[in-house]
């Protein structure tokens, strides 16, 4: 418990705490006032209800296009059903800056769309919203079609002889089963498209930002910091009420539902109708989730002088321009993976204490020290970072020009994954096979290392991909704060996008290509690994 | 199955152990190797923009007479770089800031982040470009931001191209013109002062209305606008760039000629001599740099006449000293401008962000 509270004090609650006084406080004293200013400024409330808007706009678009897949994965058997579940969560762990990337490529200017029909959608709305939809399907497919997949069929057929219609029988069961679960996911999509910052950075051009987007601009841009102060400590109230209402509906899922084994309920497929909605499914998961990762490959191989490989060699070289790196853009693949095992490292570290304190514990407190551990997801990345810079300057802690920084903070966003992935299998182990372990006279230590650690061995490697993936793609705080001679994939992708150019461009998409690899497959080994009876909340 | 995954279990451990030493063994050479100042007052380090650059062979002749060892940290643009300093203000990352211009001039002078140090030979530097008096800052360039416009473009359409402000909201400049993001880039945001200089502080909103009207285009960068949109560049006849006019420099058709393939023998490209906005650019010495002395000799070598005529072919701006010779590309393809718009630096700083915020009001929203 200890750890994981420093851990958070110090390089969480400490530096977004440092920025927000840095933006608050003048030598008059704290100036509360200033939030109502702040607030009352047309352009903010043009950024607040954007942001409230798409993020509800994505979240219903998404449940519109994922719920008809979340069912087929539940309910039907077919070749490739597990490839294709690993597919669709590909996007999920992708670094947003490549999303925005690959959708620049579907529908920006010169994308295949503007070569094939001459239409353009960057910088409208809707890429924006495709995006995030592209990006939030597997939640809705793991969350929704997980539980959907563990439910008795029996009790529907149960209503039917009792004289139920079908569509009766489904309100009547089925559905109240589902809403929670529904409700979950629909929460976790809102929380990740309102604080949404790659893409909206990338698609959005200057018209339109999100509050994370504004963050950055009025932090690194205008130097704005009251403005900031105050956006962050609204998106901080928005993300905190999201989160309460999350763990509420989590909980009511948890309430007795008789869970059956999926390989039971699934069934191969059977009739016209049943084949037609496959038949959409797999037409949608091809338009809208492999269509953009195809186009990504495709773009990245379209090398001057045919197809190639041309973008990929150029990645050894130092850029011509020589003002973008100072290093081969290829180097950023090392310093990704280097920074990569040191972020899990410290989230499963940091994470796995957690989670063990959490399953010892009950009540009001540990609920609130879960939400907490949540947090980190939803605030702005980019105030971790700026808060990092000012408050990590002094000694015994001056880590600024230290590599460990980086890690530091992409283990912040890995370890809320890591605790979701740890709990429910820990909360599983029965405290009695340690007493018994402790009656016989192990060690404390022993007794965990012969009882829990078989146990959780399991979870512990998922966690540890997740962590993985996710420090990955991280880009938000790691843009402030890599050193410029060691930019990681996300933020060299990011610079190549800045510059104009085919060969950055190219490049750009040669190194997206090869960061969504390195997730697939990670992500493959994963499935891989999957506990059958826990549905998990990723 | 069962053994599948154990034996994946296994490896994927074995294979993240693997990693995690010889992760390891990087940074413990990087700590050695990366120490930001290992032997203290040997390492000078320069904080700049992306767009610094210097000819290698000039930058150790100074490191070799000097005894120095120079460090360049590049940290985003202009303004981002800028911004970076003030927060960590009083335990800088380096030693020397370069590239503040004299529109966010004031945002540094009024944060305080540089020590006043008067450079060796500042006496031939033009005096109209020492716009601080207590010498806390030291100008390195300047270079004028003008409306660039694609020769071919008004040849073939039988028009002859703008050439003050004044002409941009012409009906036959219609939907020509991309600029940038005034809150965002340093072009962006001179064009913008170029405007308010020729229509004063209560006129320009009524231009930019005008300009809006007549189809301009905002885009974030100064990247974007030139090489993605702008017709006349190499970079946007790749990309199909439609627009034949863009807010750029005046010595971006130099660079055009310079960098083209085969190199051409006129410049595709012209400048709009009437809407130009002369920008400057100083170094300043950081306040609680580790290094002072190794600063204010890099300060003084900033101005000194080697690295002021390298300048021009490595960051495509003119020098600020009076006996600088410019190259021939320079003065065979480049124009002078004569008469740029011109803001006071006390308008600047009392006005800029509201001018920035008013126009993104008007302009982008």
């Amino acid at each position: 418990m200890a750890v994981p509270l420093a851990f958070f004090g110090l390089f969480f609650a400490y530096p977004v705490a440092a920025i927000v006084g840095r933006g608050l406080k003048t030598e008059a004293g704290w100036q509360f006032g200033r939030i109502g200013e702040v607030l009352a400024r047309p352009d903010i409330g043009e950024v607040l209800w954007f942001t409230t808007w798409q993020a509800l706009a994505s979240t219903a678009l998404t449940l519109l296009i994922a719920l008809p897949g979340a069912y087929v994965f539940a309910r039907f058997e077919f070749p490739g059903k597990q490839l294709l579940r690993a597919l669709v969560t590909v996007p999920f762990v992708l670094p947003t800056v490549v999303v925005g990337t690959a959708f620049l490529a579907l529908v920006g200017r010169g994308g295949l769309l503007d070569e094939v029909w001459g239409i353009r959608l960057d910088t409208t709305v809707w890429a924006i919203l495709l995006a995030h939809v592209f990006f939030n399907y597997a939640v809705v497919i793991r969350t929704v079609g997980g539980l959907w997949a563990q439910l008795d069929p029996r009790q529907e057929e149960a209503a039917r002889v009792l004289g139920a219609g079908r569509f009766a029988a489904w309100r009547r069961v089925t559905l109240p089963a589902l809403v929670p679960a529904v409700a979950a996911a629909s929460l976790m999509v809102f929380l990740f498209t309102f604080s949404s910052f790659g893409v909206v950075q990338i698609l959005g051009g200057p018209a339109y930002s999100t509050l994370e987007v504004e963050v950055y601009r009025q932090t690194a841009q205008l130097l704005d910091l009251p403005t900031a102060a105050v956006l962050t400590m609204v998106q901080f109230v928005a993300i905190g009420a999201i989160l309460g209402v999350h763990s509420w509906t989590v909980r009511k899922r948890e309430t007795a539902l008789r869970l059956v084994d999926p390989a039971r309920t699934a069934h191969r497929v059977r009739g016209w109708a049943q084949r037609s909605l496959l038949g959409g499914v797999l037409l949608t998961v091809a338009l809208l989730i492999a269509l953009p990762l195809g186009v990504l490959v495709e773009r990245s191989l379209d090398a001057p002088g045919g197809y190639g490989f041309g973008f990929y060699r150029a990645l050894q070289e130092v850029g011509a321009g020589g003002g973008t790196f100072l290093v081969p853009p290829l180097e950023a693949i090392w310093n990704s993976l280097q920074y990569a095992l040191a972020a899990t490292a410290i989230a499963l570290v940091v994470g796995g204490l957690a989670a063990a304190a959490l399953t010892r514990r009950e009540g009001r407190f540990v609920r609130g020290f879960d939400a907490l551990l949540m947090l980190p997801l939803g605030v702005s990345a980019v105030t971790v970072g700026f808060g990092f810079l000012i408050t990590l300057d002094e000694p015994p802690l001056d880590l600024r020009t230290s590599w460990i920084l980086v890690p530091l903070a992409q283990a912040l966003v890995g370890v809320p994954f890591v605790v979701r992935t740890m709990l429910p299998v820990l909360r599983a182990v029965d405290g009695r096979l340690r007493e018994a372990a402790a009656v016989l006279g192990a060690s404390p230590l022993r007794a965990w290392r012969e009882v829990d650690l078989p146990m959780v061995r399991r979870a512990l490697l998922i966690a540890a991909g997740f962590a993985f993936a996710v420090s990955l793609g991280e880009f938000g705080a790691t843009v402030f704060i890599a050193r410029p001679d060691r930019p990681t994939l996300p933020v060299a992708v990011a610079r190549l996008l800045g510059r104009a150019g085919e060969m950055n461009y190219g490049q750009a998409m040669a190194l997206s290509t090869i960061l969504m690899l390195v997730c697939a497959v990670s992500l493959l080994a994963l499935e891989r690994l999957r506990p059958d009876k826990t549905s998990g909340e990723f | 199955m069962s053994t599948t995954k154990k034996i994946a279990g296994v490896a994927l451990v074995a294979a993240l152990g693997v990693t995690t030493l010889s992760a390891c063994g990087g940074d413990a050479k990087d700590k050695s190797a990366g120490a930001s100042d290992a032997p203290k007052s040997k390492t000078i380090t320069l904080v700049s923009h992306d767009s610094f650059n210097v000819t290698d062979a000039v930058l150790k002749e100074f490191e070799q007479q000097s005894g120095y060892t120079v460090k360049v940290l590049k940290s985003g643009d202009a303004g981002a770089a800028l911004n970076q300093e003030i927060l960590t203000k009083g335990s800088p990352r380096g030693d020397v800031f370069f590239g503040v211009d004299n529109t966010l001039l004031s945002r540094a002078l009024d944060n305080g982040i540089f020590t006043p140090y008067e450079a060796k030979g500042l006496a031939d530097v033009k005096p109209e470009f020492v716009l601080d008096k207590e010498h806390r800052v030291t100008p390195v360039d300047s270079g004028d931001i003008c409306v660039n416009y694609d020769k071919a473009y008004f040849a073939d359409k039988k028009l002859a191209p703008p050439q003050t402000l004044d002409d941009l909201i012409k009906p036959e400049y219609k939907n020509l013109l991309v600029t940038e993001n005034a809150a965002t880039s340093s072009p962006g945001l001179g064009f913008l002062l170029a405007s308010v200089g020729k229509y004063g502080d209560d006129g320009w909103k009524d231009y930019w209305s005008k300009l809006k009207a007549n189809g301009v285009e905002v885009v974030d960068g100064w990247e974007q606008a030139y090489n993605e949109r702008f017709s006349g560049s190499a970079g946007g006849k790749k990309a199909k760039g439609d627009r034949p006019l863009v807010v750029s420099y005046a010595s971006s058709p130099p660079v055009e000629v310079l960098y083209g393939e085969p190199q051409p023998a006129e410049a595709p490209t012209g400048v709009a001599t009437g809407t130009c906005f002369r920008q400057t650019e100083f170094a300043g010495l950081l306040k609680g740099a580790k290094n002072e002395q190794g600063g204010k000799a890099l300060l003084d070598f900033l101005i000194s006449k080697k690295f002021q005529e390298d300048m021009p072919l490595q960051m495509f701006v003119n020098p600020v000293t009076k006996d600088a010779k410019l190259p021939e590309l320079f003065t065979k393809h480049g124009v002078v401008i004569e008469k740029p718009e011109t803001v006071a630096p006390e308008a600047i700083a009392k006005n800029r962000d509201q001018w920035v915020k008013a126009w993104s009001t008007l302009v982008v929203k």
